[in-house]
């Protein structure tokens, strides 16, 4: 399993790795952790010519605040974020849920914003972040934007991000909620055959679809005051999941009611 | 596209112009022809290839030589201690039986090593879970969290 | 002191610890080239065209070889008549993944850069990938010219029905023993070195000779010049017996390219290319009374073969059958086989070998009479023990005789270390609590067929013979190097060995040193496979010992002008009993081998060397009773095994550190067959659906128990050591404990059985019906 033949570029700063993402267009990629990349490669799925190594960014990696948000720069690996001692004390629910994701190898080398840019809906970070309404700041060559979670995970391991664009940062809100993460998994190392998240009033599911999605339904129940039980029985509602040699489409259903559950009644708990 | 990459292994210097797609272990393998370091899957998942980057464990299988430009590695060969030159980690899958055919155990002991050095006094969870990223096919694992109990005990009287 | 019993560490582990052992793929002589093989996309297809063009032009690719380059050599050995492998696929391809050309470049990155560049043009057929699509009156076959997808049919000689007419009760059952990956985490290998003194190749392998004989009449070259090395080799659990192409191809493309080649497979690749174990299909049938008392046992197996009939994959459905009856005194037990090739890959020996499959029927057969009966599982199978008197015991098939155990000793133990009382007591308690797990208990009580085997019994399968060697070798300062047959990969073989030698020979263990793996050094062998390597070259090296500690007395006892009957051997020296301080050294006694002026007249230089070519007069029985208890998650249905108890009786035991973690292996193995591992299909196109270590579930660490086992020894009387065997008794005995107890955890549902892998899912929808139908 090796990789087709590309050209490899470190870039010491975002502009750098703007004008090379203009200078390669689609035959380049971004690399920060590779651990979604580079196993693609090594299996011929992804062939990108050019890849841009962004890791080296200063400024791409660590954890700020601003305002009422922490601040996640993109190229901040995981196991940074599952130790660093603010992120544990202000968004409990990121350090956590970034201790689930691969293996403690995986954790030391990938990064948030690979694993988020990758836009994989059985990944653990995006559902995490798409229950905390995150903002993700990309910048472009003509300035920066920021894109809500809801409307960053576009399709089947596509985001909003264009070919132009680099993530920058991952902001989520500093105000302390209710908050639980729960993945099945058939292996103790394994993607999730369902996740699901919960911060505050919001429900986010992973692996129910194409993208990780908000379980809307449960959250309008709760704020109609149903109970528990009966919100989650709603949280398969409006998912489309796969069937694979791991799980059918009913059974993920069912866990994603099961989670659902678990995780509000977790949350609670720690209110 | 080739780049020259100087990589210090085990405490030495390894320069040498590869191809930009050449992944870090077989830099490790072929190019400084330290064979300890093996390959087990395409997927991240076996562990074996297992080694230290700059004192984190890492799977070399999934990075690129040039990544680890001007790093430090850490593998298996480098592993010393006072158990007649072995180090309580190796000591510990001796006296435990903690391998059979060997191949995963270089980066079961490169995944253990960093295990300790991050939490000397490991509970028998954190242990399995520590290693979830290595599979081991002969052992059945209870005799790898053993050994690396008995590491850990050692290390403490020491 | 004796070493044999002792918890003696390994001399294996200091090589493996450091980084300095040698696997196949560390080897790069100079002027090294590295193979690939372009495998099939489709599961089924006639190949039209094969576009070698693109690959020869990248710079450092050496050549392309297809079939064609290899019309003038013979099939893959073994297979059946006119239905063998060829080397690379001619014309059509079987299995997605079949090897169909090779490509020969200046380095690995080269070659897989010459593999996406060929292009081959397909005329796909219709796939088969399950049994029952196999049989389909209207079928794709795969052979046509064989006019069925079946290939071999082995009729019951009675069909039992009258025996099973005249029981008060019969009960039929339908199991599945699912296709499992062997995954050894060292792939396949290899390192073909052809010059002009001749071939040498390094292979990861279990039987060196046996390949060996086979690749030098392939290619048809003299033994002597045929050299097979295997290494340090990383697993192989059956699947490193087998005559994989690659072994034959890579010689003859060093001869071509007149440089070594190197092969070694990537993970996706070994998935595809590795034979696969197990995948048999059971229609079972018990006759019993009220007391539980088993009358009659009808066992018929159908054999998924693959792509190919695999010698050894051929024999698994033979062995499944003559381990039919169990541990169990039953009147009546008839058997039968069928195999049926379908577009998958060639399936083989994995870890048990036909009596896992076996052993996995009739353990859920003693379950089901249980559960018709009302009787405890326990007490059923203490009412149906063959008992410790009984041995040898015949069973319906001539070619097993049962050489000794005691099963209700082992059924009593594992009773006792699994607090089966107390379980019982939680399990009720627990089941009508909605916030506790369903607790289920399961039990297997087994015994297999191992110490391959007596005269005529591996020949079956390709080998050429059924003995294993020794050859001990003392040097002048009273070291010893003993050179053995069988090829060891983690079994520990060495340390085994030694410790009977030390023992024997009064020589330090730390002086004496295995030699194996080579067939330019080790006279002869057959192999590490089929639990045998402590049995047969422990007992080889036993009586070997014996003899020439004989010629070693006659020495010393020249030196010493003592009467050798008088002398003790210990600690590297010779004394003379009764007389303090007469003894003489073993370095001595070495020296004076090779020294005619030292020597007895009886005696000749050299004399220090014995080898020994140990037959067995049958197979060994190792046998055993396992207890599991599970944990079941009542709303994902999630299993978790919380207890695994191993009752294990290997006769006797030569070194419990190590005997303890080949049943740690094996066990892991079989739970995860039992919740975890199956090879998958897509059912409509052949391709597999489970080929990397990412869909494959192979558990780790945190996924597997800690092991509770204890021990009762009955030892063989058929070998001088008392040794049985270990090597798969884990694999054979587990699955059907755990899958008893997933069984057990669900009867009040009235569940009676669920096939392995027990996914989460397959529980929750009995779990999800059950719900609803109370509702």
């Amino acid at each position: 399993m090796i990789p087709a033949p590309f050209t490899y570029l470190r870039v010491g700063s975002v502009q750098e790795a703007l004008d090379a993402l203009a200078e390669y267009g689609d035959d380049a990629k971004l690399l920060a952790g590779g651990h979604s990349l580079i196993p693609l490669m090594k299996y011929r799925l992804a062939t990108p010519k050019v890849l841009i190594d962004i890791s080296g960014i200063a400024e791409l990696s660590g954890v700020t605040f601003e305002g009422d948000s922490l601040v996640i720069g993109a190229a901040t690996r995981h196991a940074i974020v599952e130790h660093s001692p603010v992120v544990k004390e202000h968004c409990r629910l990121l350090a956590y849920t970034a201790s689930l994701v691969g293996d403690p190898q995986v954790r030391n080398r990938g990064t948030i914003g690979g694993s988020v840019a990758h836009g994989d809906s059985a990944s653990d970070l995006p559902v995490s972040l798409l229950a905390m309404d995150a903002q993700f700041t990309a910048q472009g060559r003509n300035g920066t934007r920021t894109i809500a979670a809801a409307d960053f995970f576009v399709g089947f391991w596509q985001t909003a991000l264009t070919p132009n664009e680099v993530l920058i940062n991952i902001k989520v809100p500093l105000a302390k909620q209710r908050w639980s993460y729960q993945k099945f998994t058939i292996r103790s190392q394994d993607w999730a055959t369902v996740s699901s998240a919960v911060y505050g009033n919001a429900v986010a599911l992973g692996a129910m679809a194409d993208i990780p999605i908000r379980a809307r339904d449960v959250e309008s129940a709760l704020l109609q005051g149903a109970d528990i039980s009966q919100a989650a029985l709603l949280a398969d509602h409006n998912t489309s999941p796969s069937s694979d040699t791991r799980a059918s489409s009913d059974y993920r259903r069912h866990l994603a009611r099961v989670l659902t559950e678990d995780g509000l009644r977790e949350a609670l708990a720690r209110n | 596209m080739t780049t020259r990459v100087n990589i210090s292994i085990n405490a030495r210097r390894y320069e040498y112009e590869v191809e930009d797609r050449t992944l870090l272990v077989h830099f490790i393998r072929e190019q400084a022809r330290l064979t300890g370091t093996h390959i087990g899957c395409d997927s991240s998942n076996c562990g074996a290839c297992t080694v230290l980057l700059d004192g984190q464990a890492v799977k070399s299988c999934t990075l690129l030589a040039v990544q680890a430009d001007g790093q430090n590695v850490s593998t298996v060969e480098g592993l010393t201690g006072s158990f007649n030159g072995l180090s309580p980690i190796q000591e510990g899958f001796r006296q435990e039986h903690g391998l059979q055919c060997g191949y995963c155990t270089p980066g079961m002991l490169m995944a253990c090593t960093a295990l300790l050095a991050e939490n000397a006094q490991p509970s028998e969870s954190e242990i399995r879970h520590a290693l979830e990223g290595n599979i081991c096919r002969c052992t059945g694992y209870e005799m790898i969290v053993r050994s690396v109990q008995w590491a850990a005990a050692k290390q403490v009287q020491q | 002191m004796s070493l044999v019993g002792a918890r003696v560490l390994r001399k294996e582990d200091p090589r493996l610890l450091t980084g300095r052992a040698t696997f196949v793929d560390d080897l790069l002589p100079a002027n090294c080239t590295f193979a690939q093989f372009i495998v099939s996309e489709h599961a089924h297809a006639d190949i039209r065209h094969i576009d070698i063009s693109q690959a020869l032009q990248i710079p450092g690719v050496l050549g392309v070889w297809t079939a064609l380059d290899f019309r003038d050599y013979p099939d893959l050995p073994g297979g059946l008549p006119d239905l063998e492998r060829p080397p690379l696929a001619t014309g059509r391809v079987r299995w997605a993944g079949e090897p169909i050309a090779v490509v020969v470049a200046e380095d690995r990155y080269i070659a897989a850069d010459a593999v996406a560049a060929v292009k081959i043009d397909y005329n796909v057929l219709p796939a088969v990938s399950t049994i029952r699509a196999a049989l389909a009156p209207d079928a794709q076959l795969l052979f046509p010219q064989h006019g069925s997808n079946c290939l071999v049919t082995v009729p019951m000689l009675d069909d039992l029905d009258r025996a099973m007419e005249a029981c008060d009760e019969r009960a039929q059952l339908r199991v599945v023993n699912q296709r499992c990956a062997v995954v050894p985490i060292e792939t396949m290998a290899c390192l073909a070195d052809w010059n002009i003194d001749g071939l040498t190749m390094w292979a990861t392998f279990q039987a060196p000779h046996h390949l060996r004989n086979k690749v030098s009449a392939w290619l048809n070259i003299p033994q002597n010049q045929c050299r097979i090395i295997t290494p340090n080799v990383g697993g192989g659990f059956g699947a490193k017996i087998v005559f994989a192409p690659e072994f034959f191809i890579m010689p003859l493309l060093s001869k071509w390219v007149g440089r070594p080649v190197k092969f070694s497979q990537s993970r996706t690749e070994a998935m595809l290319q590795m034979t696969h174990g197990r995948d048999q299909e059971h229609d079972l049938e018990v006759g019993f009374d009220r007391n539980g008392r088993i009358k009659a046992l009808r066992m018929v197996v159908t054999q998924n073969l693959g792509a190919y009939a695999d010698p050894t994959g051929l024999g698994l459905p033979v062995l499944t059958n003559w381990m039919a009856g169990g541990c169990y005194k039953i009147a009546k037990v008839q058997t039968a086989f069928r195999c049926v090739v379908t577009n998958t890959t060639p399936v083989a020996a994995y870890r048990g070998a036909g009596r896992p499959e076996a052993t996995y029927a009739v353990e859920r057969l003693v379950d089901l009479v249980a559960r018709r009966t009302g009787i405890d599982p326990v007490e059923v199978r203490r009412r149906n023990f063959i008992e410790p008197q009984d041995f040898p015991y015949e069973t319906h098939n001539k070619a097993v005789i049962y050489d000794s155990g005691n099963f209700p000793a082992l059924m009593d133990e594992c009773v006792r270390l699994l607090d089966y009382e107390t379980e019982r007591k939680r399990q009720e308690a627990f089941r009508n609590d909605s916030s506790k797990p369903l607790i289920g208990i399961g039990f297997s009580t087994w015994i297999e067929i191992a110490g391959f085997g007596p005269n005529g019994s591996l020949e079956g399968f390709g080998h050429l013979a059924s003995w294993e060697s020794t050859q001990i070798r003392i040097h002048p300062d009273g070291s010893a190097t003993i050179f053995i047959g069988s090829a060891p990969h983690g079994q520990g073989t060495e340390t085994i060995v030694s410790q009977i030698a030390s023992d024997e020979l009064g020589i330090s263990f730390d002086r004496i040193n295995i030699v194996y793996g080579d067939t330019g050094t080790v006279i002869q062998g057959i192999g590490t496979l089929g639990s045998r390597s402590t049995p047969m070259v422990g007992s080889a090296t036993k009586v070997a010992s014996q003899r020439l500690l004989e010629r070693a007395k006659k020495i010393a006892g020249h030196l010493l002008e003592a009467s050798e009957d008088d002398l003790v051997v210990a600690d590297d020296s010779f004394s003379v009993r009764g007389t303090p301080g007469k003894k003489v050294g073993w370095a001595d006694v070495a020296l004076a081998s090779f020294q005619p002026l030292r020597l007895p007249p009886e005696l000749q230089a050299g004399t220090l060397e014995e080898r020994l070519f140990h037959e067995s007069p049958n197979f060994s029985y190792p046998s055993g009773a396992y207890g599991c208890v599970v944990e079941i998650d009542r709303r994902s249905g999630k299993v978790r095994v919380a207890k695994m108890v191993l009752i294990d009786d290997c006769g006797t035991v030569i070194n419990p550190l190590l005997a303890e973690g080949q049943v740690h292996g094996g066990v892991a193995q079989g739970i995860a067959q039992a919740l975890f591992e199956e090879m998958q299909y897509d059912p409509s196109t052949g391709q597999p659906i489970t080929s990397n270590l990412i869909d494959y579930l192979i558990p780790s660490a945190p996924d597997l128990p800690n092991y509770i086992a204890g021990r009762v020894n009955t030892p063989c009387p058929n070998n001088p050591l008392g040794a049985k065997g270990i090597g798969e008794s884990g694999a054979i005995g587990s699955p059907p404990a755990v899958v008893n107890a997933i069984v057990d955890a669900l009867s009040h549902f009235g569940v009676e059985h669920i096939d392995m892998p027990v996914l989460p899912e397959k529980v929750w929808k009995v779990l999800s019906t059950a719900t609803k139908g109370s509702t």
